[in-house]
Order: C-alpha cells, then sequence, then structure tokens
C-alpha cells in the first residue's frame, strides 16, 4: 500500500467512459508524473485526486484513508494551478495564508509559516504586494508558496509552468526539483510537456485516451518503451519507427530493411528473444542518438552496426546535427555531434547502437523486444 | 514627404476637427434645452409664464414654487406637496435595488461556478422574464399581492420590482462572473473556504464594476416606473405618480412654475446617480468584451 493510492479510478460523464480503471501507488516522497497529450485524462485524474471532481468507479486513497467523496479542503492537499489561481484582491501575503486562515489557524502561526516560505521561496520583499503587480515567474513562485504554507500529505500541480517563457520555465523546472530534493514531499504533477517529466519525475505514468499507457521510472520510459506511443510521445525528436523483417543469420535476430537506394540492410539485435518472429514483420525503433557517425557511437556499447545510407536533409542545431534519411520508405533522423562532417544527397556511413534498439508488433503496437 | 505617424486614432485636419466640434455642441445645447427651460421657469413667478416668454431668464427670481412643489402643493386631495412621495421612493427604492442586486449577483454565482444539471434552462426562463411586458403581470400580481397581504403598501412595491429586476440583474451577473476564472473557486475551495465564504471573499470584491451597471439600471427603473407605483402603489405612492397628480389635476390654476420645480425634484436622484457613477456603468457594460 502506498502513500497515495489510486485503485482502479474509473471516470465516466453519463455513458462516455473517459479514464479507464486507472491504478498506481504513489510511495511517500515520490514525484509522479501524469504526461499524455491533450484530452488524455490527466487533468481529470489530478482533479480527482484533489476532490474537484468526483469518483465515478474504484477508490482515491491519502495516507491509507478512502478519500472518495471527502471535500477537498479535509483532504489535506495543496495544489497549484495552471494560471496560478492567485487571488486578485489580496496581497501576497494574504493570497498565502488564505488556507490557513480557512482553517482557522490562530494569527501568529499563520505569520510564522508566511515567513518560513516566503524565506525558502525568497520572496519575502512581494509579500505586500497585489497579483497584478508581479511578474510571471513571481506569481509562480507564490502559488508554489501558497500551497507550501499548508504543509500537505500531497502536492498537486496542474501543468505549472505552462504559462511561463521558454527560458523562465526551464529555470523553474529547475527551482522545483531543487525544492522537492529539500523538502522530500510528495508530488503528482500532470505537464504535456515530455522533457519536464523526464526531467523532475521520480516516476512517470504516461497517459492516451484515458489509459495508462506505461508506469515506470523515467529511464524505463525512455529506454524500454511499452508501445509505439509512448515511444514516439517520449523523447524529442521522436524515436525513428521503421518497418522491417525479422531474419536469422548465424542463430541471431536481424532487422531487415531497405535503404534509400533500395538495398537491403541486415541490423543485428541484442536481443536474442526474437527468433519467434522468423520472417514476420515487426516495427523497429531506434532512438535518434543511437544512430551517429561511427567516431560518435557509444564505445561502452557491444552492438554497434554499420549502416550505410544516403543524406536526404541536415539540420545543424548547435549542440547536435540532425541527419534525415529514408529506412524502409520512412523518414528516420540520426542524432550527430555538431561537427560531423556530413551533408545532403551524399552516401554515408552510420553507426546504429542496437543494445538500444527496440522492437514493436506491427498489429497491437506493442513492444516485443 | 509626409511623416508616417503610428497614431491609431483617425487623423483629421483642423478645420474637420472644428466642424465636428460644432456639431457636437450644437447636439449638446439641443438636448440640454429642456432641462434649462424646466430650471428657469422653476424659478419665476407664475404670471411670468403665463404671460410671456418661456425661454426668457426670470425678471424677478424666487423659490416659491421650490417650497411649494416640495411641501404645499396640492397632490390628489391632501396639500402636502411631493415630500411623503419621495420618501415613499427612497423608501422603495433603496431596498428594492439593494436586494435585487444581490440576488442577482447570487444567481450569477450559481450560475457560472455552481453549474447544475439544467442550469442553462434555469438562466433562460429568467432570461425570458427580462421580455414579459409589465401589462401583462398587472392582475396576476394584484392577486400575489393581495393573498400575501402586501397590497397597496412599500413592501408590496419592493416586491415587485425585486422580481422584475432578479432577470435582468442575474444576466449582467452571470455575464461577468462567466469571464471569472473557474480556477480561482476551486483554490478557494481546497483552501477550504465555503459556498459563501468564496462569493464573500474572491468574488465580491472584483465585482464593482457590474454591481454599479446593476444599481444604475435598477435603480432608474424602479425610480421612473409609474405604472406598478400607480397600480399597487395605494396609500404609499411613489413619486412618479404623485407628480403626475401634481401635474395633471385638472382643477384650479395650472402653476407651470410649480410643476416643473416638480419635475425636476422627480429627475433629481437618477440624475444624482448617473453622474456620480456613470463612468462606472460604460466601464461595467464593456468589462469583460475587451481584454485587458
Amino acid at each position: 500500500m502506498g502513500f497515495l493510492d489510486i485503485r482502479n479510478v474509473t471516470k465516466s460523464y453519463g455513458q462516455v467512459e473517459v479514464l479507464h480503471r486507472v491504478d498506481i501507488a504513489v510511495e511517500e516522497g515520490e514525484f509522479l508524473v501524469l504526461v499524455g497529450p491533450s484530452g488524455c485524462g490527466k487533468s481529470t485524474l489530478l482533479n480527482m485526486i484533489a476532490g474537484l471532481e468526483g469518483i465515478s468507479a474504484g477508490e482515491i486513497a491519502i495516507k491509507g484513508r478512502v478519500v472518495n467523496g471527502v471535500h477537498p479542503s479535509k483532504r489535506n492537499i495543496a495544489m497549484v494551478f495552471q494560471s496560478y489561481a492567485l487571488y486578485p484582491n489580496m496581497t501576497v501575503g494574504q493570497n498565502m495564508t488564505f488556507g490557513l486562515e480557512m482553517h482557522g489557524v490562530p494569527k501568529p502561526e499563520r505569520d510564522r509559516a508566511l515567513a518560513d516560505v516566503a524565506k525558502l521561496l525568497q520572496i519575502e520583499t512581494l509579500l505586500d504586494r497585489k497579483p497584478g503587480q508581479l511578474s510571471g515567474g513571481q506569481r509562480q513562485r507564490v502559488a508554489m508558496g501558497r500551497a507550501l504554507v499548508r504543509n500537505p500529505d500531497v502536492f498537486l500541480f496542474d501543468e505549472p509552468l505552462s504559462n511561463l517563457d521558454a527560458k523562465l520555465r526551464v529555470d523553474m523546472r529547475t527551482e522545483i526539483k531543487k525544492l522537492h530534493q529539500k523538502l522530500k514531499t510528495t508530488i503528482v504533477y500532470v505537464t504535456h510537456d515530455q522533457i519536464e517529466a523526464l526531467t523532475l519525475s521520480t516516476r512517470i505514468a504516461v497517459m492516451n485516451k484515458g489509459h495508462v499507457q506505461q508506469l515506470g521510472t523515467p529511464k524505463e520510459i525512455y529506454d524500454t518503451p511499452a508501445n509505439v506511443f509512448v515511444a514516439t510521445f517520449m523523447g524529442s525528436p521522436a524515436m525513428n519507427i521503421v518497418p522491417a523483417k525479422i531474419v536469422l543469420r548465424d542463430g541471431h535476430p536481424h532487422a531487415a530493411l531497405t535503404d534509400a537506394d533500395g538495398t537491403l540492410q541486415h541490423l543485428r539485435f541484442s536481443q536474442g528473444n526474437l527468433g519467434a518472429w522468423e520472417g514476420r514483420d515487426i516495427l523497429l525503433g531506434i532512438r535518434p542518438e543511437a544512430i551517429t557517425d561511427p567516431e560518435g557511437a557509444d564505445r561502452k556499447s557491444h552492438n554497434i552496426v554499420a549502416l550505410r545510407n544516403r543524406v536526404t536533409v541536415t539540420e545543424p542545431a548547435g549542440a547536435d546535427t540532425f541527419v534525415t534519411m529514408t529506412l524502409s520508405g520512412k523518414d528516420a533522423i540520426a542524432r550527430m555531434r555538431a561537427d560531423a562532417n556530413v551533408a545532403p544527397g551524399q552516401v554515408f556511413d552510420f553507426a546504429v547502437n542496437m543494445e538500444k534498439a527496440v522492437a514493436f508488433d506491427p498489429e497491437t503496437e506493442q513492444r516485443i523486444a | 514627404m509626409s511623416a508616417v505617424t503610428q497614431d491609431t486614432a483617425v487623423s483629421t485636419g483642423r478645420v474637420t476637427r472644428a466642424f465636428i466640434y460644432l456639431v457636437l455642441i450644437l447636439f449638446a445645447l439641443f438636448y440640454l434645452l429642456p432641462l434649462y427651460v424646466m430650471g428657469v421657469n422653476s424659478l419665476k413667478p407664475l404670471e411670468e409664464i403665463t404671460g410671456g416668454n418661456m425661454m426668457a431668464l426670470p425678471s424677478t427670481w424666487t423659490l416659491d414654487p421650490w417650497r411649494s412643489a416640495w411641501s404645499t402643493a396640492q397632490i390628489g386631495v391632501e396639500p402636502t406637496g411631493l415630500k411623503p412621495y419621495f420618501l415613499n421612493s427612497i423608501l422603495m427604492v433603496v431596498p428594492a435595488v439593494a436586494i435585487s442586486t444581490i440576488v442577482g449577483a447570487l444567481n450569477g454565482y450559481v450560475l457560472t461556478k455552481w453549474r447544475f444539471r439544467g442550469d442553462t434552462w434555469v438562466f433562460g426562463l429568467m432570461l425570458f422574464s427580462c421580455f414579459i411586458p409589465f401589462q401583462i403581470v398587472l392582475i396576476p400580481m394584484a392577486v400575489v399581492l393581495g393573498k400575501l397581504g402586501l397590497a397597496g403598501s412599500v413592501p408590496g412595491l419592493i416586491l415587485v420590482h425585486v422580481v422584475y429586476g432578479i432577470g435582468f440583474t442575474t444576466l449582467y451577473f452571470r455575464n461577468y462572473y462567466a469571464a471569472f476564472p473557474t480556477e480561482l473557486v476551486r483554490a478557494a475551495m481546497i483552501d477550504g473556504a465555503g459556498f459563501f465564504r468564496i462569493f464573500w471573499r474572491i468574488l465580491l470584491p472584483v465585482s464593482g464594476p457590474i454591481a454599479v451597471v446593476s444599481v444604475i439600471w435598477q435603480f432608474t427603473n424602479i425610480w421612473n416606473d409609474f405604472l406598478f407605483g400607480a397600480s399597487f402603489g395605494g396609500t404609499s405612492q411613489p413619486m412618479t405618480v404623485a407628480l403626475n397628480n401634481l401635474v395633471q389635476s385638472s382643477t384650479g390654476v395650472k402653476e407651470y412654475n410649480v410643476h416643473f420645480a416638480g419635475a425636476i425634484l422627480a429627475a433629481l436622484p437618477t440624475l444624482i446617480v448617473y453622474i456620480v457613477a456613470g463612468r462606472y456603468f460604460v466601464r461595467g457594460l464593456m468589462a469583460g468584451s475587451v481584454k485587458g
């Protein structure tokens, strides 16, 4: 039993089921990120944990207490909203202590809690201002401060960084992570940004169409995605998914695929369990960073396979150069070092790290190896 | 080459501008003419009006018509002046405006932030009440007031005006609160504030502009209402009915100067409300339609 238990939770509006039997146990101090495209049900799930939306079936328990039907204010949770939801008519200080005031905490105690949190977030100088006089980043801090003052069991974040500009978002991301490492609080965080999910979380639940597609650590999600959806949603640029056929050579499974000129090439899998798929079509998944120039290949890998192919486009992006090629009729992207010597139209010797390759069943799109 | 101006306002030449102002001033004078006529004629003795030019300034200035209109003029059969009726109007308008505005605010709050099954229907029906002509409800209203024992009293008039005004005030507040972020209400719920606490502490403090709209609208409508006042006023008739009785008396000399003074007295409160709160009125009506 976890600290926050989501057991077989289902949400339906009338006949339409939008969340299907979600089952997640969150340990104390864990940073769980719910990630998925819009409409996947992640915010609905968060609102159900908060008590802002009813639970159609299943139950949610916080610290072993089932909270179905318990009022949001009595669940000992705090929430940071996407729009920050600061009360415009109150000062920053009043905003942050409003919850304590509503819970009947006496004034001296409120002031002490406020001073502590203001110091932690370095917003002491802002306490007498109105939210309208604050910048986006400051509002974000105040919104977090309001949650921290309550000292809740679980923090809920609903896309808190999506209203900030790109640079500030990266700064605040680091700050949230620091805060979590310092305070060891239990956090459930909703985002549609896969980078936020990978950087912040201790565990990720990737959601799509009301189903949890995969629940695991960032490394598990990134390296061994459960299906094609998770593989392509997490990571940027997305994982290359190309059709291939399994052939056995010297007893080892190989992925046979055609290059840009129609020549058949064979890439040896590290996984041995694909023998049963001999002669059948699969979807081969390779991350862009697993396709490099030979000098840039991972030296620790035991299975670097050469791939000769024609370059269609090169996109220098500062730190990396992205190289596009055609594999089995699909575009595939390779992530090269910035100074890799490669030009469009050129036939280039790529190095593929097949230790990182995965294979999917083309029918079910589930991972098979 | 002329410099390109970044000004977004329509730029006009000096002559055009002078012409525009001239036209505007002429219109303003035209609209102010009745007020001028009322003003000057309420300050002169009756002989000057009957004997001479309505437009001229008084040759003898006097406040007697005002005193008469206020405290001694014959209203119906009693020589009371307009004073008691003015009081009736105040006693009716203040609670009616306050109650209908508060109820409208609560309705708007519920219809946008505590939505329930069929809430759009409820709102639609309330909107419908804005379109019902006064005359249609006179008889059913009389029956209801009679059954409640409120016929011919100030509380009866208050009830009538509150019932009639709720449609409009609900419309105002609903549309205003629809633009109010629901996340704030949710945040307050998590913070532990209840239904009324959220209303009182979170929504009301930012409702200033729309409250002004509601108050002005209700005040002018209720103060200027004649039909309900004449029908259900009984012994507590409002100012409008009394003014009618003063002006329309068919016996004796027509004291035009007193009539003018009375008419100004009747119009004064709405005039003051508009002057004091008028700019908030426009601001409130525009609220939400333009971002920022």
